[in-house]
């Protein structure tokens, strides 16, 4: 297929792909660091380059209520937010996997108040974890474009019916200027398809009734066919990102190792911190240590079976969570790696919590993460900081 | 609630594909009180009808109505809007 290198912001990416997609609705309300998403998507419907209506809302909480009322009607759907707007649509954010609606939101993570803060950690999507949303995460702009394609076959598919959520760093990928492949407009469309969706409540020749009072004799078996449905995840979103791949040809999948195969030392890490620990592995190599990285880009399924064949016989793993979670046994992502590798003798499993609020992460303080673990010996949960002042 | 379909079976994200079945459950033994018509005194005005909010107020051959109490839930508005008082609350057994 043929592609053209161009310039684009994180935001602008995701607003690039949502015009390609050229979805029936988007109900989205500003916050930032979202907002230039919805604002080029804005000009792309003023401009009437798409067809998509665009409601305007008065609130988060109403922004998902639309998604919810449009996808149900069986339009394809799209939203984006970060932060304390999803705080807000958070009531509503449950609801969409458990209506089985497959609305694709683009969440530009910040930090979730308080002390208020706009810039980036992922606090926010550690927030609507168990929410029941597909979740991809994105190292740059190119990714937050790949993964809105295959977020929303993934979504679309019969097998999952289920919402897809794609992460990227706030400020930092989301108001970044990068270069990144992109594809022409009829034939990333074409990728997508037109949608069919399975249940339509305009459909008045096979009337259904959608939110009704679901008590204790169903409500389990409505919870257990999502858990279902996020495992079928794990199977058909692989299926789309080996399809695209061949596309666009890149190579793309759930999780991505970096000089892993002999490495000792293993960092593992979601979003734009994947580029900077690329860096901090070839500096480590270059000093002579058998450093690697694993980036994780699908969190949601968590793809363990991968993390534990490619984690499995590493000496030392360090997981790094940009959220807190006070008082747990470690962040979220240290809990999935470390519950992926229980009863397997070998590794000693890590985590560092570090860049809350937007504090930068830098090559130095993934070099020091080294430093400070090269002779640790004990596996406790030991809840580890990196980059905040003592 | 053993015989109730399971998982696999049901329709996906709680959808009933089949609208209209609300019939099938009956809301009878919700009642604490139940309504008694006194056919004598009722003149068929179906006032109580147009309020009954589980419309389990049916109209008989004879113009007058009857209470369906397979799904009457008690909760006596028939009772205070029937501008005859020829419905009775009384206390259910």
């Amino acid at each position: 297929m043929k592609q053209k290198r161009i310039g684009l912001t994180g935001a602008h990416a995701a607003a690039l792909a949502m015009k390609q997609i050229n979805p029936d609705v988007v109900a989205a309300y500003p916050i930032t660091p979202q907002t230039p998403i919805m604002e080029r998507f804005a000009e792309y419907v003023a401009n009437g380059k798409v067809d998509t209506e665009l409601i305007r809302v008065e609130s988060e909480h109403s922004a998902m209520s639309a998604c919810i009322g449009s996808s149900a009607a069986g339009a394809r759907t799209m939203t984006a937010t970060s932060a304390n707007g999803l705080a807000l649509m958070t009531e509503i954010v449950y609801i969409a996997p458990s209506y089985r609606l497959p609305i694709v939101m683009n969440l530009v993570n910040r930090a979730l108040s308080g002390p208020i803060n706009i810039h980036c950690d992922h606090s926010d999507a550690m927030l609507v974890r168990d929410s029941g949303w597909v979740m991809l995460f994105s190292e740059n702009a190119q990714e937050v474009y790949d993964n809105n394609f295959i977020a929303l076959r993934t979504a679309e598919d019969s097998r999952v019916l289920l919402p897809v959520m794609i992460n990227q760093d706030g400020f930092i990928t989301s108001h970044s200027l990068e270069t990144l492949e992109v594809g022409e407009d009829k034939e990333m469309h074409e990728f997508v398809g037109e949608y069919n969706p399975r249940y339509s409540l305009l459909d008045t020749d096979n009337p259904h009734t959608l939110g009704p009072l679901d008590l204790y004799d169903y409500y389990f078996e409505h919870k257990r066919q999502q858990a279902e449905a996020m495992m079928h995840a794990d199977r058909v979103i692989r299926e789309y990102m080996k399809q695209y791949s061949e596309l666009v040809n890149r190579p793309i999948d759930v999780v991505e190792p970096y000089r892993l195969d002999d490495a000792e030392f293993v960092y593992v890490a979601m979003n734009s911190t994947a580029g900077t620990l690329r860096v901090v592995v070839d500096m480590l190599r270059d000093k002579g240590v058998r450093a690697g990285l694993l980036k994780i880009r699908l969190y949601r399924p968590f793809p363990w079976r991968d993390v534990k064949s490619l984690l499995g016989d590493k000496h030392k793993i360090v997981v790094l969570d940009r959220a807190l979670s006070p008082g747990a046994t470690g962040g979220a992502l240290y809990q999935d790696v470390r519950s992926s590798l229980y009863g397997l003798s070998t590794p000693i499993v890590a985590g560092y919590v570090y860049g809350l609020g937007g504090r930068e992460f830098t090559e130095e303080q993934g070099l020091r993460i080294y430093e400070e673990l090269r002779d640790l010996d004990d596996n406790e949960p030991f809840q580890r900081f990196m980059g905040v002042r003592e | 609630m053993s015989n109730e379909k399971g998982w696999k079976e049901l329709p996906i994200g709680g959808r009933i594909l089949n609208p209209g079945n609300s019939k099938e459950f009956k809301t009878g033994d919700w009642r604490s009180k139940k309504p008694v018509v006194d056919k004598s005194k009722c003149t068929g005005c179906l006032l109580c009808r147009l309020y009954c909010p589980e419309n389990a107020i049916h109209i008989d051959k004879d113009g007058k109505i009857s209470i369906d109490y397979d799904h009457c839930k008690g909760c006596g508005i028939c009772s205070s809007v029937c501008p005859v008082k020829a419905i009775k609350m009384e206390e259910e057994k």
